[in-house]
């Protein structure tokens, strides 16, 4: 573990059912102070349902989610006040606001202006909303869609879209972000291009936990990197600690013919190979 | 949202000259028509009998053929009137081509129907007819925009199986033999196959006129406007809302039935016309660049309204109109932008109606106090605001459907509570279907609303102040509206209703917005409702169903919001506005005043589904250069485990 200082966000034991599914079993997780952790794992591994475990959407059955060493409760307005943000895996944009409006919507946690002064519309209103403005109006720069500012979102193209999603959640003035497969879609270009965003908005000071499937966009990135196979946590570490696990090849690229080349290494995690040579064949 | 190819070719092939100058000569006709007799009798209403004094429906006329003229000179390049059609489309001239032949064809239909034959037109009325039909036919000749593809077909082939079936079902229903009367229910289908098939054979006709007219849309950008000085543009503002009173006047004051329906088929392709040519898309820059005085315009043209009639008849027309608009604003808050159904919003007027009204001094109201006007409508306004709360609480955590059901419970239950609070099925407060009479009239600072009174030599009665007072109301909810829509709250709201999950993601917590957008339109329709208990003297459980023919009912209220434009300002207060008059006006249609309104509605949104003023939002969705359709996923339909 390379944690440099204490940890934004710890995740103990957080176990989510589904009835008799256990989607996520027994994750742990830590994100250091600047830190980009990486996410990943075959489809249906239980990704997602972590996000939404941390994110207040979903209710673990079992475990602890804590930010800055305050425990999370369970509603995802209020994680987001307390400082975590979120992309979605299948683009959320508010698709018929413009794109500063999306930005804006993001300030919501940040502002207090309520309805009377939004009737009243006295001077603290026009400071805070054009303060909300400006900061919306910084972010699409920073995401370089400050041109497009007056469109709506339902009309961006793809990327710019995903882009989109990134601001919004920027707005709210996050310590940690997590983004849900930001580069699902994208060509090889836009790709390197979100890396660029990615490393901007750690150099923000804000740490960031990402799904991705681009294994290049994930070395590339992530100080460290969690393996998720079929809801449990099988390694993390650093990048050749992942690319020489057997278990990951195990799990993306199936088991050898010979089923003994497949050995358990840690004792934590024995029913993983199992499983995953079952579902191979 | 394909891309089609557009053309530009007339429909009827003729030498564009030619097709001009018959254009003009119909239009020139058809307005000249106004000046001559069309009918020999003064049975048709509104005695169209002289030559030289036009009535009624000869000023539709005469309006149908000038302004058709104008569109025609102004896209034909003519000095002077080039200003009318700053699109340069010739499609505005065929809509406005189109709204002469519908005036001048139903004025002549409507004269052979009502007195028996084309014998009685007199030749001013053959012109008519010849003059609609020749604009029509030239504006058909002219080079129009049109798509190069064959639009899809929309009715099945099998449906029209119900062609002949309609006439055995229809006669076998009605000739069983024997005295006995036949099932109601069986008549009842029939008339059921008979309106389907209807539908099936209009729908085939609407079809086979759109391939053969295939107009489409052309993207032109507007002619340069021309630099005038400020007071100009200020001037043509007011002007604009001049014109529109008028034509509002127009419409509320018609007499008689025929009148109104034409004016709606002369309104309808007009605004279509003014639409195509670019002339409202100019206005609208106008009064964006001067929103101040459009709202002063648009205040004093609605205040002034009162000062145009010389009788209280139809200023109590146009009282209910704002107190319905009123209330369809308040549901827009929370129908439009928070995006919660509610279908029984018209309990939380009939709250602040009962309120004001128990707190009226009313000698039969068991509350025997009498509160000055103010405190009355707080009272209102608070009262409902707390049954909104108390509603919405346990409610609001519901999504979508669940929620339309609550609200529609709610909305028979506040009625059906009124009724039994009688004193013999509970305890006696409402008076039940009796409701509560005698709510005396209004004072405030000792003047009474009651009463006429005389201003710059203006008599104006009971309902001019009243309808005055109204006015103030829907001002300070359109204020209300205007300020809380484009604020913090405004945009959290649209986000509930794009996506909420996503909005709660946001930091947005859903249910205390909704709460408070439900809590808000509530305390609004019960400001409308203190005012309405005085208006109407008389307030019963029976003026608050969900539907019913007349509004304000919470069917119709839904209708004016969806009708007028999700979302704005002006577009409930239009919906409000139709959606009175039409079931008002047509009443001489007796027992087919319904069906005609719900065709007359089906209509209205197959022709523009976003509402007749859509929102800034829905209009860059429409003006915006299409971008290829990305696959963006299914945001609106998935649930929390998609997230």
């Amino acid at each position: 573990m390379t944690t440099t200082a204490a940890p934004l966000l710890e995740v103990t034991g957080v176990t989510m059912r589904f009835g008799g599914l256990t989607a996520v079993n027994d994750v742990s997780l830590t994100v250091g102070e600047g830190e980009i952790i990486g996410l990943i794992g075959p489809n249906g591994a239980g990704k997602t349902t972590f996000f939404n475990c941390l994110t207040g959407l979903y209710v673990p059955t079992e475990g602890t989610v804590r930010y800055r060493d305050v425990q999370l409760p369970p509603k995802p307005h209020l994680v987001t006040q307390a400082g975590i943000a979120r992309t979605f895996q299948n683009i959320r944009l508010f698709a018929n606001m413009t794109v500063l409006e999306n930005v804006l919507v993001g300030r919501h946690t940040r502002t207090k202006e309520g309805i009377f002064s939004a009737i009243l519309r006295g001077p603290g209103y026009h400071r805070a909303e054009a303060e909300s403005r400006a900061k919306a109006m910084e972010l699409l720069e920073f995401t370089g869609l400050a041109a497009k500012a007056d469109h709506l979102a339902r009309n961006l193209p793809y990327g710019e879209q995903r882009k989109l999603e990134i601001a919004r959640a920027l707005a709210s003035d996050p310590g940690l972000l997590l983004l849900d497969e930001p580069t699902a879609g994208m060509n090889p270009q836009e790709t390197r291009a979100a890396e660029e965003l990615v490393f901007a908005i750690r150099d923000k000071g804000i740490s960031i936990l990402v799904i991705e499937h681009d294994m290049r966009f994930i070395f590339n990135l992530c100080d460290r990197t969690a393996v998720l196979v079929q809801g449990q946590k099988i390694v993390e570490g650093d990048r050749e600690t992942v690319q020489n696990d057997e278990r990951v090849i195990t799990a993306y690229l199936g088991a050898p013919l010979d089923d003994t080349a497949v050995t358990p290494r840690e004792d934590s995690t024995p029913a993983v190979p199992e499983t995953v040579t079952e579902t191979d064949q | 949202m394909t891309t089609t190819t557009t053309e530009t070719t007339p429909v009827i092939p003729l030498p564009a000259r030619a097709a001009a100058a018959l254009t003009g000569l119909g239009a020139l006709a058809t307005a000249a028509s106004a000046a001559m007799a069309w009918t020999w009798t003064s049975d048709f209403p509104g005695d169209l009998t002289y030559y030289g004094s036009p009535a009624g429906l000869q000023w539709l006329a005469l309006a149908a053929g000038l302004l058709t003229l104008a569109v025609l000179l102004g896209s034909q390049g003519v000095p002077g009137l080039r200003w009318v059609t700053p699109a340069g489309s010739n499609n505005a001239v065929l809509y406005a081509a189109t709204g002469t032949l519908a005036v001048s064809a139903y004025s002549v239909a409507s004269i052979a129907v009502e007195l028996d034959g084309l014998v009685n037109l007199e030749p001013g009325g053959w012109v008519l007819a010849a003059g609609g039909l020749l604009t029509v036919l030239g504006a058909l000749g002219l080079p129009l925009d049109r798509r190069t593809a064959v639009p899809l077909r929309i009715v099945d082939k099998r449906l029209f199986l119900l062609v002949p079936a309609a006439p055995l079902v229809w006669f076998g229903a009605h000739a069983v033999p024997g005295d006995k009367p036949v099932a109601p229910v069986l008549t009842a289908l029939a008339g059921g196959v008979v309106i389907a098939t209807g539908a099936v054979l209009l729908l085939q006709l609407g079809h086979l006129a759109n391939t053969w007219l295939r107009l489409g849309k052309v993207e032109r950008p507007l002619a340069a406007p021309r630099a005038l000085p400020s007071w100009v543009e200020v001037l043509i503002i007011i002007v604009a809302f001049g014109l529109g009173l008028f034509a509002i006047t127009f419409g509320i004051d018609t007499e008689y039935g025929e009148l109104f329906i034409g004016c709606l088929l002369f309104a309808g392709p007009t605004l279509a016309a003014l639409t195509k040519s670019g002339l409202i898309a100019r206005l609208r820059a106008l009064t964006v660049k001067h929103r101040p005085v459009t709202t002063g315009a648009a205040f004093a043209a609605a205040a002034s309204f009162p000062f145009t009639q010389s009788s209280d008849q139809y200023t109590s027309v146009a009282t209910n109109i704002l107190i319905f608009a009123t209330v369809a604003l308040g549901l827009n808050i929370v129908v439009g932008l928070a995006g919660l159904l509610d279908l029984g919003y018209v309990a939380f007027l009939g709250v602040g109606a009962y309120a004001a009204a128990l707190v009226s001094g009313s000698p039969a109201s068991p509350i025997h106090v009498q509160f000055p006007f103010w405190a009355a409508m707080l009272t209102g306004a608070a009262v409902s605001m707390v049954f909104g709360v108390l509603i919405g609480a346990p409610t609001l955590r519901l999504r979508g459907d669940y929620l339309a059901i609550v609200t529609l419970g709610f909305g028979e239950i506040f009625r059906i509570t009124m009724l039994n609070l009688n004193g013999t099925t509970g305890p006696k407060i409402t008076n039940g279907s009796n409701g509560i009479p005698r709510i005396p009239d209004l004072e405030i600072l000792g003047f009474d609303l009651g009463k006429p009174h005389t201003v710059a030599g203006i008599e104006l009665g009971r309902f001019s102040n009243y309808y005055l007072l109204m006015l103030l109301v829907t001002a300070l909810v359109v204020l209300v509206f205007a300020r809380v829509g484009n604020s913090r709250i405004g945009r959290a709201w649209v986000a509930i209703r794009e996506d909420e999950t996503a909005a709660e993601a946001m930091g947005i917590n859903g249910f205390r917005l909704k709460l408070l957008a439900f809590a808000l339109g509530a305390c609004l329709a019960g400001l409308a409702g203190t005012v309405q208990a005085h208006v109407s003297y008389t307030v019963t459980p029976d003026q608050y169903t969900f539907a019913e023919a007349l509004p304000p009912n919470s069917a119709f209220l839904l209708a004016a919001v969806i009708l007028g434009g999700m979302g704005t300002i002006s577009g409930p207060l239009a919906g409000a506005t139709l959606l009175f008059l039409i079931p008002k006006k047509l009443e001489f249609l007796a027992d087919y005043q319904l069906l005609a309104f719900g065709a007359a509605l089906i209509i209205l949104m197959r022709v523009r589904p976003e509402g007749l003023i859509p929102n800034r939002r829905q209009q860059l969705e429409y003006h915006e250069a299409a971008i290829p359709a990305q696959p963006t996923g299914e945001p609106t339909a998935l649930t929390k485990a998609g997230a």
